[in-house]
């Protein structure tokens, strides 16, 4: 007989015990450990991408505070750049400042200077011309400066045109007939005299004159001359025409000698 | 000379009796799950593992993989029975290398209670998926006029698979006893490495065909 009946319910018992024993120490405890390692896998595989990610995010963070800080220097550079060079300006536009001051104090210095130096000379030249007229007067003509100041002056007086005459001798009318002579040397009584004579002829025969000496051209007189006033009214004759002129010359040769020299 | 390995009694009282294919399944339940139980004490989740467990688990997940091919739903479900049809055919005739051994998947005995287990389980785990309606029903598929047919199938295939593995089983040890017989000691040996391919191949096929089996019971169409 092939198939023996016991046997083969004894193998079928055989077989599901087998069954739950491969199941108990086999199947089970291999799955288990292969689903394990199969988790433990996957959270290493997922921590490696959160580590992944975390880094990249640090590293573009990085990249990024490194980019700033490169911007940042580059600006501080140009900052620094265009303060330097501001300061720099400031300091040509200080030092130009300083040297136009100091050439225009020493400008100013010469000029003072030079005016100075003018008015003397005038002052000189002023004496010199003076005391040389004085001498070729006496030498030629037997005849003081002042006396030929004199005599010009009532030359003059007596000379004047029609018109200046009437003007005249309507201030002297408004001035009740009182005529002031002012002089930059002292009148002699003869020259007193001739020009008392004179204005009193071409005037008016009954004006009043009063003399005054003046000390200098501190008080505002002549340098040298005789000027005749009355109220609104001035005639005068001076030297001091002709020593503008002089002084004029000079001045214009200081001026070039000042520019030769600078 | 005996054909089966039921016929070598070792005890009998009456109908209850010990014969060599008891004994020899006893031995190999016994090498086996004494073996699993010793690798699988000490089992590692991490990344350094044994080579036992190595080999334990390339036949675990090779079996886990060929049951989803076949296309059933939940393998680790089933991994238990069909895994185990398929370990215990093939280490009984991975045996047959030790002299003197006889495979008792050569009994027939032994095939039948494996078919008779297969034609039990098959029902029962496609109730266990569908329900005890929803499993009767497939029997009336396409139509009821198919329900005697259906039977019949699912009858003979429980019987054809017992006989398979039998004559499988069974003719290489017998081609093997009557070769010894008349011919030198070389032409045997060549003819066990045949029987132990022949014995791995019918292994792979009645594992395969249960699963085949199982996933017609249990996946939705019932086809």
């Amino acid at each position: 007989m092939l198939i023996d009946w016991f046997t083969v319910i004894a193998q079928l018992i055989n077989f599901l015990i087998l069954v739950w024993l491969l199941k108990r120490f086999l199947y089970q405890p291999i799955l288990r450990a292969m689903d394990e390692r199969q988790k433990h896998i996957t959270e290493q595989l997922e921590q490696a991408d959160a580590q992944k990610a975390r880094a990249e995010a640090e590293e573009s963070h990085f990249q990024q505070m490194s980019s700033e800080l490169a911007e940042q220097r580059e600006t501080l550079i140009q900052k620094a750049r265009a303060e330097a060079e501001a300061e720099r300006r400031r300091l040509m536009e200080a030092a130009r400042e300083d040297h136009r001051q100091l050439r225009l104090r020493l400008r100013q210095t010469l000029e003072s200077e030079r005016a100075n130096l003018n008015q003397d000379i005038i002052r000189r030249f002023q004496g010199e011309a003076f005391g040389l007229a004085r001498k070729v007067l006496a030498d030629l003509a037997d005849s003081t400066l002042e006396e030929q100041m004199a005599a010009v002056f009532v030359r003059r007086l007596e000379g004047l045109p029609d018109v200046e005459r009437k003007r005249l001798a309507a201030a002297l009318q408004e001035s009740n007939h009182s005529l002031l002579v002012r002089s930059s040397f002292p009148l002699s009584p003869e020259q007193q005299k001739n020009i008392e004579t004179a204005v009193k002829r071409v005037l008016a025969p009954g004006g009043q004159v009063a003399f005054k000496t003046l000390s200098g051209p501190a008080e505002g007189g002549q340098a040298g001359g005789i000027e005749l006033t009355t109220d609104g009214y001035k005639l005068a004759w001076s030297a001091t025409d002709y020593l503008d002129t002089l002084e004029k010359r000079v001045a214009a040769i200081l001026e070039e000698e000042m520019d030769k020299a600078y | 000379m005996s054909l089966s390995t039921d016929d070598i009694i070792f005890w009998e009282y009456g109908f209850v009796k010990l014969n060599a294919t008891i004994v020899l399944t006893w031995g190999i339940m016994f090498v086996m799950a004494v073996g699993a139980r010793l690798i699988t004490r000490h089992l590692s989740s991490g990344i350094h593992i044994s080579r036992w467990q190595n080999m334990l688990e390339a036949i675990v997940s090779g079996i886990l993989q060929q049951i989803k091919e076949i296309g059933v739903q939940k393998p680790e479900k089933y991994i238990s029975f069909i895994g185990t049809l398929f370990l215990f055919i093939a280490f009984a005739a991975l045996c047959t290398i030790i002299p003197g051994y006889e495979p008792p998947t050569g009994s027939l005995s032994t095939t039948a209670a494996l078919a008779l287990s297969v034609f039990v389980a098959v029902p029962l785990f496609g109730i266990g998926e569908k329900g005890l309606g929803g499993y009767l029903k497939s029997y009336l598929e396409p139509t009821f006029i198919m329900l005697p047919f259906n039977i019949i199938s699912e009858i003979t295939r429980t019987l054809a698979l017992a006989i398979r593995l039998f004559g499988n089983m069974m003719s290489g040890a017998m081609i093997l006893s009557i070769l010894l017989v008349i011919s030198p000691f070389i032409f045997p040996v060549l003819m066990i490495l045949l029987g132990l391919l022949v014995g791995m191949v019918q292994a792979y096929i009645f594992g395969i065909l249960a699963t085949v089996f199982v996933a017609a019971a249990t996946q939705a169409g019932g086809h």
